[in-house]
């Protein structure tokens, strides 16, 4: 079967809708989802196929929402609850991080919840509309975060969240919704989590990345190939349980390292997969683990603003350049 | 220093008890059930007093709380479930959770973190739970469970169980968010749900007057769009029968309901609290209507013999000597097990 040209939003869409089709155990909560169809319209024309019993609009109440669907999924049914903006799970921490993550190493109850949105900037969305909210996620034991990339994990990583018996928090980024198209596989094709993808080869220099930052080191990485500096990428796609494996393999070969993401950079992810690099691939690194995150300041509003914050090509090639002199 | 103005209110106002007379509900329980009623108030007491004595001699390693003076709102109101019901109980509800099936030798190695304890030593006191049993463990920060039980009435719902979930809140928890979100979207969902609202006049230290403006928490229902009454909860008979008829509405489709259940905290917030802040007259003035020793009263006027009482007690005095021997010959568990099953490894499916 040939495979089908498809938007990111669509793959996450057609994940979503493949499960609901295959399990009537998968309902959907969220606020404007049903009707409207989703603030970014993930989910047109679910309420018409699949009924307001199994895509439940509900009021503006995060934490009520989460709360409700950790209480299904104990129940056995598979929930996902959709953030309009991802921002917005701040106002359920509480029941991710202290009612399901904990559950099943508490009392032997697993939570099969999925709570997926729209992370990330660059589309001037400003403080609320633009968070990473990983890393206040990524230090909770029991939760699994994905952050997906390519449209075939947003497709094949969502179904195994679905899928998967504990808590999932996914990720994905708003700015690859309707800009970031490709082939979707043909088939029921799951992403394993906990695998990390090596989105390209090189021996030069890793960079390790997710989300839409894996498109600005692969645009980085055509950039530099006329400078004859061969950029390896790896794409993190699971961010916990990390896939520390893959990370000291591309250490190894490459011996330099970039690690790329969308964070602010204090107690961010990127400073985890850094520490583990320290820990135990020390006697590999030629040069110093660099971060390449955003400031630790709120996401700003302004273009002007917001460019020089993110992180962006021009800023990853001055560093690798620099590091590969090291 | 500049002046920050006057205090608002005094801080120990009385506390109001609801209309009470002596004189419990009126009920169509047979005697039979009404001395089961009994036995479960009496095992409630009588648990705590042994995990008393284990506070007392060091066995429990964490910090231990009473239910006492509460026991007729757990009894009465886990009493009011079917068997397919689903309850999440709080940390002053061992109660009902002794009528849902726990043995007091769970609630015993829960406490003393043994390695047999229902979470393996993971988790202590009541926090523990068994969907089989319908038991939903709670988590220590207040109201959280509300949404979480609204969510396993929505899928009882959606499966078919006919089931009805069941929680509980204090005063003090009235004043969180989730009570509010969870309470609004299980009305708004109109799930089979029932919330057991449970006045004992402290959260903690801090008395109701410092938690609402309101006297009456059942109230509160009329901003969700739901029924709210308000209990004698030292009457067993009355919370009994007020969660029956909320219990049998949402059952039929008639959505949540929440139910004030006036009731007085006769010790500290936890064992280690002498609740020394409590004026004397409030305790002096809920102690003569003590639930258990009112029951007592209900039944000896001719629905029991004092021997028949007597026989309860002596009855449950032996099994606790068993249910602590038990409890107490518990291992400690082995310390790798802090290391396992953070994730559930199995599919979701089955």
């Amino acid at each position: 079967m040939a495979a089908e040209t498809v938007t990111y939003l669509e793959a996450i869409r057609q994940a979503l809708w493949d499960e609901m089709e295959q399990d009537e155990r998968v309902f959907m909560l969220g606020q404007d989802i049903g009707t409207y169809g989703g603030a970014f319209r993930v989910t047109a024309g679910f309420l018409d196929r699949f009924g307001p019993v199994r895509i439940i609009d509900t009021p503006i109440s995060e934490s009520a929402m989460i709360g409700c669907a950790i209480g299904a999924a104990m129940m056995g049914m598979l929930p996902v609850v959709e953030m309009q903006f991802i921002d917005f799970i701040s106002c359920a921490f509480n029941q991710i991080i202290n009612f399901a993550a904990p559950n099943h190493y508490r009392w032997g109850q697993k939570v099969p919840l999925v709570v997926r949105g729209p992370a990330g900037g660059n589309v001037h969305g400003s403080a609320y509309h633009s968070q990473n909210p990983e890393s206040y996620f990524q230090h909770t034991p029991g939760l699994k975060i994905l952050a997906p990339g390519t449209v075939a994990d947003a497709y094949g990583l969502l179904r195994s969240a679905i899928r998967d018996p504990n808590p999932v928090l996914y990720f994905e980024h708003k700015y690859l919704y309707r800009r970031l198209k490709d082939e979707l596989p043909a088939g029921d094709e799951m992403v394993p989590i906990g695998k990390a993808r090596l989105a390209r080869e090189g021996r030069d220099l890793s960079v390790i990345t997710y989300g839409a930052m894996l498109h600005v080191a692969l645009e980085a990485a055509g950039r530099l190939e006329g400078d004859g500096i061969d950029l390896e990428v790896l794409d993190l796609r699971t961010l916990k349980p990390l896939d520390q494996e893959a990370i000291l393999a591309t250490v190894r070969k490459t011996n330099r390292v970039i690690v790329l993401t969308e964070e602010q950079i204090t107690g961010s992810v990127a400073g985890e997969v850094a520490a583990r690099i320290g820990q135990h691939a020390f006697e590999w690194l030629d040069g110093p683990v660099h971060r390449l995150c955003c400031p630790d300041t709120p996401v700003p509003y302004s273009p002007t603003l917001e460019e020089a914050y993110l992180p962006n090509v021009d800023k990853l090639v001055a560093k690798v350049r620099e590091l590969s002199t090291y | 220093m500049a002046k920050l103005g006057k205090d608002w209110g005094p801080l120990h106002p009385k506390v109001e008890p609801a209309e009470r007379t002596e004189k419990l509900a009126k009920t169509d329980l047979p005697r039979e059930r009404q001395l089961e009623l009994y036995s479960f108030m009496k095992l409630n007491r009588m648990v705590e007093e042994r995990l008393g004595n284990l506070y007392r001699q060091g066995k429990v390693v964490g910090g231990l709380y009473s239910s006492r003076g509460q026991e007729a709102t757990s009894v009465g109101c886990a009493y009011a479930l079917a068997p397919q019901d689903v309850m999440g109980p709080l940390i002053r509800n061992l109660g009902a959770m002794l009528v849902r099936g726990v043995k007091p030798r769970e609630v015993m190695m829960q406490y003393m973190a043994k390695g047999d304890s229902p979470t393996g030593g993971k988790d202590g006191n009541t926090h523990f739970g068994d969907l089989k049993r319908g038991l939903v463990a709670p988590i220590s920060m207040l109201g959280a469970v509300i949404p979480v039980m609204a969510g396993v009435a929505l899928a009882g719902r959606m499966q078919g169980k006919n089931l009805v979930a069941l929680t509980f809140i204090g005063d003090g928890g009235t004043s969180t968010g989730d009570f509010h979100e969870g309470l609004n979207l299980a009305a708004v969902l109109g799930v089979p749900f029932v919330l057991i609202a449970e006045h004992n006049g402290w959260a903690y230290s801090t008395p109701t007057s410092r938690q609402m403006r309101i006297k009456n928490i059942a109230t509160r229902a009329a901003a969700y769009g739901i029924p709210g009454e308000m209990v004698d909860g030292n009457d067993v008979l009355a919370v009994y029968e007020a969660t029956k008829r909320a219990v049998e509405r949402a059952r039929a489709g008639g959505g949540p309901s929440l139910i004030e259940s006036k009731t007085f905290r006769m010790k500290g917030h936890a064992e280690h609290d002498d609740a020394g802040y409590v004026p004397k007259e409030q305790f002096e003035e809920w102690r003569p209507k003590d639930p258990i020793e009112r029951f007592e009263r209900h039944l000896l006027g001719g629905l029991a013999t004092e021997e028949e009482l007597k026989e309860i007690v002596a009855r449950i005095d032996a099994q606790l000597n068993e249910e602590v021997d038990f409890a107490l010959a518990s291992p400690m568990p082995p310390p790798e097990r802090a290391f396992e099953a953070v994730y559930a490894s199995a599919e979701v499916d089955g």
